[in-house]
C-alpha cells in the first residue's frame, strides 16, 4: 500500500461566482513525504484543503486520499486525514483530555483507547503534563501542538496543516516546523504545509507555489532557486509570482 | 465503522454540549430567568385580566399561570434551539464545526447527534423550570413529567432542526439577530403558548388563522396534553411531520455538493 500517494489531486477546479480560485490543479504527496505549500493570503489553500476535508465539493476533478476517492468514498478518505484548521478549534472552556476524547469519538474511538491514543500524542508533543489544563490556560504553541496531537490520534495517513504557525512566536514556529518534519521521518505521516511564510521552508522540503488559483512549482525548495538562477526562495518566489 | 462505534459517536457529541453546557453557568442562568419571569410577572399580571375557561386537557377551571406553563417550556426549547444553532454560526466561524464535519461518519448522523445533544440540554432545561413551578405551587399529575419525554425530544428537534436550516442560511453572527426577531418572536407569539386558540379567535380572525398554521402551536399543545396524561394525536402527528421536514431541509442544506452550505463562504459557483 505504500506506493499509494497519501494524497492526489489531480485536474482539481473551483469557481466561486464565477471567478476561478483553483484552476487545475494536479499533485501528489507520497507516504512521509513533507510538501509545503507556499503562497500568498488568498492564493486558495484553504479552499484546496476545504476540498480535499470535502466541506465543500461542488468542483471539477479528483481528489483521493489513500487511494480512496473523498467524494464516493468519504468515510474510509476522512478516516485517513488529520487536519489542523486555521482557525483555532480546541473548546477553551473543556481539559486537553476532554478535547482529545471527544475527536476521538468522532473518529468511533471508545474512551479507554481514546484516553491511550491521547496520551501517547500528547507525550509526542510534549504535552503530557498538561492533560488536565483547561485549553484556555495553554499557550498559543501549546494549542497548536495540542492540536496536531488530536489530528493525529486517528493514526492518518496524511496530516493537513492550514498557516498553523499564524500568532506563534519564532521559537514556538520553529518548534513545529521540526515537530512537522519529525512526524514524517519517523511516523511515515505525509504532511501537507500551507503558509504564506517563506521562512517556514526548510531545505530539502518540496515546495508548491499556489499562486492566483495555479500551481505555478513544484520542486525541492534548491531545485527550485537553481533552476530559475536566482539568489534564494524569496527571489524565487518574486520572480513566479510577478 | 461497527455500530459501537456510531454509539461512541453519539456519546462524544452528546457528552461534549452537556460539558460546555455547565462550564456556560450564564447560559443556564438566562435560560431559566426567562421563562421564570414569563411565570411570575407576566402571568400573575394577567391573572387578572385573563381567565382561562375549561377546555381540553384540563379538567377544571384554571388560573393563567397553569395554561402558560406548557407555552413557556416550548419557549425554553425554542431559545435553546436556535441558541444551539447560533452557535453553529458562531462555531463554524471558529472552526469546531468543521471538526466535527470531518468525522468519517456520514453528515446526516452527525448533525443528528448534533440535534439530540442540543435537546438533551433543553430537556435539563425544561425539568428544573418545571420543578420550579412545582414549588410554586403548579402541578401536574406526577406522570404527566414522564409522559412530556418523548414531546420535548420531538420539539427540541423541530427548533433544532428549523434553526440548523436557518445557519445554513446565515454568513455572519450579526445576521443572525436579526433572524432570532423574525423567527422566535413570531413563531412565539403567534401561537397557542400564551392563549388558546380560541381566544385568539375571539380577538383576531387573522391572527388565528397564522397561530393555526404555525407549527409551534402543534408543539405546545402536544406537551401541554402530554403533561395532563393526555394524547392530541392531531397535534403530535403535525409536529412529527414538520419535525421530519425540517431535519430533511437541514441535512440537505449541510450536504456539501448540493447544499446552501456550498454556496457561502469560499463554496459554489
Amino acid at each position: 500500500m505504500n506506493d499509494v500517494p497519501a494524497l492526489e489531486v489531480s485536474e482539481l477546479s473551483f469557481a466561486y461566482a464565477g471567478e476561478p480560485v483553483l484552476d487545475a490543479i494536479s499533485l501528489a504527496i507520497a507516504a512521509g513525504e513533507f510538501a509545503v505549500l507556499l503562497g500568498p493570503n488568498g492564493a486558495g489553500k484553504t479552499t484546496l484543503f476545504s476540498l480535499i476535508t470535502r466541506l465543500h465539493d461542488r468542483r471539477r476533478g479528483d481528489i483521493r486520499i489513500g487511494g480512496h476517492d473523498v467524494r464516493r468514498h468519504a468515510s474510509q478518505a476522512h478516516a485517513h486525514i488529520g487536519v489542523v484548521f486555521q482557525q483555532p478549534t480546541l473548546d477553551l472552556d473543556l481539559s486537553v483530555a476532554q478535547n482529545l476524547a471527544y475527536h476521538g469519538a468522532l473518529h468511533g474511538m471508545g474512551p479507554g483507547e481514546a484516553r491511550r491514543r491521547g496520551a501517547r500524542q500528547l507525550e509526542r508533543v510534549g504535552l503530557a503534563e498538561q492533560r488536565r489544563t483547561r485549553v484556555r490556560r495553554l499557550s498559543g504553541g501549546q494549542r497548536r501542538r495540542v492540536e496536531i496531537a488530536r489530528g493525529l490520534m486517528h493514526e492518518p495517513r496524511l496530516l493537513l496543516l492550514d498557516e498553523p504557525s499564524v500568532g506563534l512566536d519564532i521559537a514556538s514556529r520553529r518548534e513545529l516546523v521540526e515537530h512537522a518534519h519529525r512526524l514524517c521521518a519517523e511516523e511515515g505521516v505525509a504532511v501537507l504545509w500551507a503558509t504564506h511564510l517563506i521562512d517556514e521552508v526548510r531545505p530539502g522540503d518540496r515546495v508548491l507555489i499556489l499562486h492566483r488559483g495555479r500551481l505555478l512549482a513544484d520542486d525541492r525548495a534548491e531545485a527550485l532557486v537553481a533552476g530559475l538562477g536566482v539568489a534564494d526562495l524569496g527571489a524565487a518566489f518574486d520572480r513566479l509570482t510577478t | 465503522m461497527n455500530p459501537i462505534s456510531w454509539l461512541h459517536c453519539l456519546r462524544g457529541v452528546v457528552g461534549r454540549e452537556l460539558l460546555r453546557f455547565l462550564h456556560q453557568r450564564s447560559r443556564f442562568l438566562a435560560a431559566l430567568v426567562r421563562p421564570l419571569i414569563w411565570l411570575f410577572v407576566f402571568a400573575t399580571g394577567f391573572r387578572m385580566a385573563l381567565g382561562v375557561a375549561m377546555t381540553a386537557p384540563y379538567q377544571t377551571y384554571i388560573l393563567y399561570e397553569v395554561y402558560i406553563v406548557p407555552g413557556l417550556v416550548a419557549m425554553i426549547q425554542l431559545f435553546n434551539g436556535m441558541q444551539s444553532s447560533l452557535s453553529m454560526v458562531y462555531d463554524r466561524e471558529m472552526g469546531s464545526m468543521r471538526v466535527l464535519l470531518v468525522s468519517p461518519f456520514p453528515r446526516w448522523y452527525l448533525l443528528i447527534c448534533k440535534l439530540l445533544a442540543s435537546t438533551l440540554v433543553s430537556m435539563v432545561q425544561v425539568y428544573v423550570f418545571l420543578a420550579i413551578a412545582w414549588v410554586y405551587g403548579i402541578k401536574a399529575p406526577p406522570l404527566g413529567y414522564l409522559y412530556i419525554l418523548p414531546a420535548l425530544l420531538m420539539t427540541g428537534f423541530m427548533v433544532g432542526a428549523l434553526g440548523l436550516l436557518l445557519s445554513t442560511f446565515v454568513r455572519q453572527l450579526e445576521n443572525f439577530a436579526g433572524v432570532m426577531n423574525f423567527v422566535i418572536f413570531p413563531m412565539f407569539f403567534l401561537s397557542s403558548a400564551l392563549y388558546p386558540l380560541w381566544r385568539i379567535r375571539e380577538g383576531s380572525y387573522l391572527v388565528y388563522q397564522i397561530a393555526s398554521l404555525n407549527p409551534f402551536t402543534y408543539a405546545v399543545e402536544t406537551i401541554r396534553f402530554a403533561l395532563y396524561e393526555r394524547f392530541n394525536g392531531e397535534a403530535a402527528l403535525i409536529s412529527v411531520a414538520v419535525t421530519l421536514v425540517l431535519l430533511a431541509l437541514a441535512i440537505l442544506g449541510y450536504n456539501p455538493s448540493r447544499g446552501m452550505l456550498a454556496r457561502k463562504g469560499r463554496g459554489g459557483d
